[in-house]
């Protein structure tokens, strides 16, 4: 018989997280309130690019209940929102933001005063009253166009970015066919249904600054704050409740966060901040906006020969808190799931004057597999190559796992593709999806005239980048198991799956386990949610540390039960003797009384069934997926219907297979979202054109296609004990090459699609060039 | 500060009688006059549904109505929906089917499902999808949704 701890990992079970969430019990930003608070209301600059001449905030300071209006000169002596830790590099750090803009605002949304007040309705009566006057000046619409200026004497492109290796230059004279493409990916975003917020609270007593409404990162955001604000980390706590969708763009420190905590400590009272839905879309990070020249070169049976592509990548006003990670993971992910000898990317990093970019959920990785998709597509066309086999001709083979990647540039870190088989999850989805049978029945749909084709993405992702993370895990005299760590919850399911790894390990009862994460004064340490990172490392750090409250529980029990701990087994948190299930047995609640501090059964033990632990790792986890569309185009209104879509993925382990398939359905949903409906468009004078959820088309369900999974645990990742590899990202990275190739199979031209999203309009525009 | 006016409210059967200025919105004067917070907004325009509520038993956008508006009337939220600590059919089928991630927007699908399966127990699957496309999830992708309130109508209806 199957013991309980094979069982639990991978059940569905249902969320620990959905009660308080179903019953209006939740605690997100706007529900958390602190007696004499003042709310505070962000005036955004109406101009793209402009000089401050001047900000009047006479009549606004007039409105009764206005406690403070401040401008940059109120808080001139703090400096710009720093970048993390590990990404301080020197040539970006002029291009950071002020909290409050200092003597130009390079966006519309760009803060220029912050109005505290006794309400928020009043707040923002007073908003509309701050007078700003100032020289306007030319816009950077694209960054592909000429560079402009950022600053006086600095120019718009803060980087030039290179990663290679091999050498292409011999390569496109000599080979049998090379593939130009010009590509673009359009502006998206993550837009969470939760908007922003930010609580600041001083407390006198222990002179804390305290940050509610935290998500993500809350441990990297202290770490910020410690240095941007000059205070201990024992001085500074950020908690996190719950969150209403992060997606990459939530939890980054943005201006209005530390607003909140410096005018908390200065004006002596809690304020508190709540986004709205018209900030959100003009202040909260960006991404995905890059224009891509890029080529490849094949030998006659479809070997790729080399790929080398220069893009131009849209930061838009400021460099934030990533750095340049964006464009450089994009050049990392570019071969994808391919051997490839030689490899040249040069990215243009520059400034525009739009809301800030930064990471959105696969970020550079939907990008980068729409850009070689798409050259695969056309490659297979001109070699008269069928698609799917001219794919497989150049997989990378189970056989060169561990597949390294080193580049050229020093200092670059070398990506080593932890396991895979990537032509057998191929296979696997081919039959799943029945993509012969397929073919057969578009074919005939064709001939019927209508418009209707499928198409494929094949991607490697990245998880679980470490360095570290820790968890420390006690269980209570009444049987409680707390799990303490520095994750963060987004939404996804954290507490579930930590509780889940808890359980198999220590033999815990599920239900019995409480899940603890951001909460920066609980633990000193925590790696957060970002590029799924959470279930590998911290499930990792919660799997080892399970495991030695499980040593020490089983070391006790052995004494009680007279016999080995190699002989004992823990269920439902019940210690029991392997090969005497009905004898006798000791509970966990038992084991940790006899535990207690000051207890007579310590023996020379160290008090309390409780343990810390750590997961180290230097090297990420590479999941690996392959994305098939099929989708009809209407030839009279443009619009695109997603009729199927199938996401093949491999995780290595799942850990609920539950909410591994939410996460790539919701990804992937989302994904549609970025492939057909969704852009923040701009004027040409920098205006932003989204700003209401009107304008900016977030899928609805009638739009949004019934999605197929098969998730695949082939390959475990060998970086870690469980051999998890991350799922949050799977589900959207190959959404808008999927999607690409269906459209252009529908419309009988191959490589039409160029740009995302195709909207009805671009659409049409395709259909009239064919017509 | 604006004139404020006299109200009451009944939510979930329990009564308010507050002061509101008639530009507050009837989904802040629930939540932040009436503590009720499982009422949740999303854009303030309209737009996301994450505000629906019943107003007399229809499912309404919190945030376009105003808080005076509301004077009188019987207002249910997603607080009324368990009794005691049985769950709402709806509710147990959005956590048995996986139908909610962050949970922002359950609040008003909840609301918006109830509204539209007391009016119509046999709606079709068409119908349905067509109605419950009025509310944005970020999170989900929707499917489980659907799934979710299915399961939940077939269980209303064998009572
Ligand atoms: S908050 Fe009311 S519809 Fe979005
Ligand atoms: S569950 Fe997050 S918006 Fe629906």
């Amino acid at each position: 018989m199957a013991s309980k701890k094979k069982l639990i990992l991978g059940e569905r079970l249902r969320r620990l997280e959905d009660p308080p969430l179903i019953t209006g019990q939740g605690r997100f930003a706007d529900d958390i309130n602190f007696p004499h608070q003042l709310h505070m209301r962000i005036v955004r600059s109406p101009y793209a690019h402009a000089e401050i001449k001047s900000i009047n905030t006479e009549s606004a300071s007039q409105i009764p209940g206005v406690v403070a209006i401040w401008t940059h000169g109120d808080i001139s002596d703090l400096g710009p929102i720093d970048f993390r830790a590990d990404k301080s590099a020197e040539e970006l750090k002029a291009f950071r933001q002020f909290c409050l803009a200092k003597s130009r605002v390079r966006y519309v949304g760009d803060p220029v005063a912050a109005i505290f007040a006794e309400d928020p309705y009043i707040a923002e009566d007073a908003a509309d009253l701050i007078e700003l006057d100032v020289n306007q000046l030319s816009v950077i619409s694209d960054a592909d166009q000429e560079p402009g200026e950022f600053d006086e004497g600095l120019g718009s492109e803060a980087a030039l970015l290179t990663h290679t290796f091999g050498d292409v230059s011999p390569v496109w004279d000599s080979a049998y066919l090379v593939v130009d493409v010009d590509l673009r990916t359009g502006r998206h975003s993550g837009v969470p249904l939760e908007t922003r917020g930010a609580i600041g609270v001083h407390n006198k007593t222990t002179d804390t600054l305290e940050l509610y409404g935290a998500a993500k990162i809350p441990h990297r955001n202290r770490d910020t704050l410690v240095r941007m604000l000059s205070r201990p980390p024992a001085k500074i706590h950020l908690h996190e409740g719950h969150t209403g969708g992060g997606f990459g763009i939530r939890g980054e420190l943005y201006p209005e966060d530390i607003l909140v905590l410096v005018a908390a400590e200065r004006l002596g009272r809690p304020v508190k901040w709540i986004e709205d839905r018209q900030e959100h879309l003009m202040a909260a990070n960006q991404g995905r906006n890059q224009h891509h020249l890029a080529r490849m070169a094949f030998d006659q049976n479809g070997q790729i020969l080399a790929m080398a592509d220069e893009f131009w990548h849209d930061q838009g006003g400021y460099v934030r808190t990533h750095g340049a990670n964006v464009p450089n993971r994009t050049m990392c992910m570019l071969t994808g799931a391919y051997k490839i000898p030689a490899f040249q990317a040069k990215c243009h990093f520059r400034l525009t004057n739009k809301t800030p970019a930064a990471t959105y959920r696969a970020p550079g990785r939907f990008e980068s597999t729409f850009v070689r998709e798409r050259i695969m597509d056309i490659a297979a066309e001109k070699l008269g190559i069928d698609r799917v086999e001219i794919r497989r001709r150049n997989l990378i083979g189970v056989d060169d796992m561990p597949f390294k990647i080193k580049f050229n540039e020093p200092g670059l870190e070398t990506l080593v593709f932890d396991s895979g088989d990537y032509e057998s999850l191929l296979d696997k989805a081919l039959v799943h999806f029945k993509w012969d049978e397929l073919q057969a029945e578009l074919n005939e749909r064709r001939a019927g005239g209508e418009l209707v084709g499928c198409g494929l993405g094949v991607f490697v992702e990245e998880s679980g980048k470490g360095p570290v993370d820790g968890a420390r895990i006690s269980v209570d005299i009444n049987g409680d198991v707390e799990v303490l760590t520095g994750g963060a919850s987004l939404g996804q399911g954290f507490e579930t799956t930590m509780a889940q790894i808890t359980a198999a390990a220590l033999g815990a009862d599920y239900n019995k386990i409480t899940v603890l994460h951001g909460q920066t004064d609980r633990i000193p340490y925590g790696i957060g949610a970002h590029a799924a990172r959470a279930t590998v490392m911290t499930g990792s750090a919660v799997n080892i540390t399970a495991l030695k409250v499980r040593e020490k529980a089983l070391d006790v029990a052995a004494e009680l039960l007279q016999t080995t701990a190699d002989r004992l087994d823990i269920e439902n948190s019940e210690v029991f003797i392997s090969d005497n299930r009905n004898g006798p047995s000791v509970s966990l609640a038992e084991i940790a009384e006899r535990l207690a501090p000051g207890s007579k059964n310590l023996g020379g033990r160290e008090p309390n069934l409780s343990a810390e632990g750590f997961h180290n790792t230097k090297e990420s986890a590479f999941p690996y997926g392959i994305h098939f569309a099929v989708a009809k185009v209407d030839a009279e209104t443009g619009h695109i219907k997603v009729e199927r879509f199938m996401v093949a993925y491999d995780v290595g382990r799942a850990v609920n297979h539950m909410l591994l398939e939410g996460q790539l359905v919701g990804g992937c949903v989302q994904g549609v979202g970025g492939a057909l409906f969704e852009e923040f468009s701009y004027s040409e004078t920098g205006e932003p054109l989204a700003v209401t959820l009107a304008d900016y088309l977030l899928p609805t369900m009638d739009c949004a296609p019934a999605i197929e999974c098969l998730v695949t645990e082939d390959a475990p990742s060998p970086t870690n004990e469980l051999g998890i590899k991350g799922g949050g990202e799977g589900g959207i990275n190959g959404v808008g090459a999927a999607i690409a190739g269906a459209v252009d199979d529908a419309i009988g031209q191959v490589g039409a699609v160029k740009e995302l999203p195709v909207t009805p309009q671009r659409m049409k525009v395709m259909l009239n060039r064919a017509g | 500060m604006m004139q404020k006016h006299d109200i009451k409210l009944d939510i979930n059967g329990k009564k308010y009688e507050i002061a509101v200025e008639p530009r507050r919105t009837l989904v802040d004067v629930i939540r932040d006059q009436c503590g009720q917070t499982g009422t949740h907004a999303g854009c303030h325009h309209g737009v996301c549904g994450a505000c629906t509520i019943l107003l007399d038993d229809e499912p309404v956008r919190s945030c376009l109505v105003f808080g005076i508006q509301a004077d009188g009337k019987k207002i249910r939220t997603v607080e009324g929906l368990a009794e005691g600590n049985k769950l709402h059919p709806l509710q147990q089928a959005f956590t048995d089917h996986h139908a909610l991630q962050c949970g922002y927007c359950t609040p008003g699908f909840l609301m918006l499902a109830v509204g539209i399966l007391e009016k119509d127990p046999d709606i079709s699957h068409d119908d349905l999808v067509s109605a419950l496309s009025s509310n944005l999830c970020r999170c989900t992708g929707y499917a489980n949704i659907i799934t979710a309130v299915k399961a939940a109508a077939e269980q209303m209806r064998a009572g």
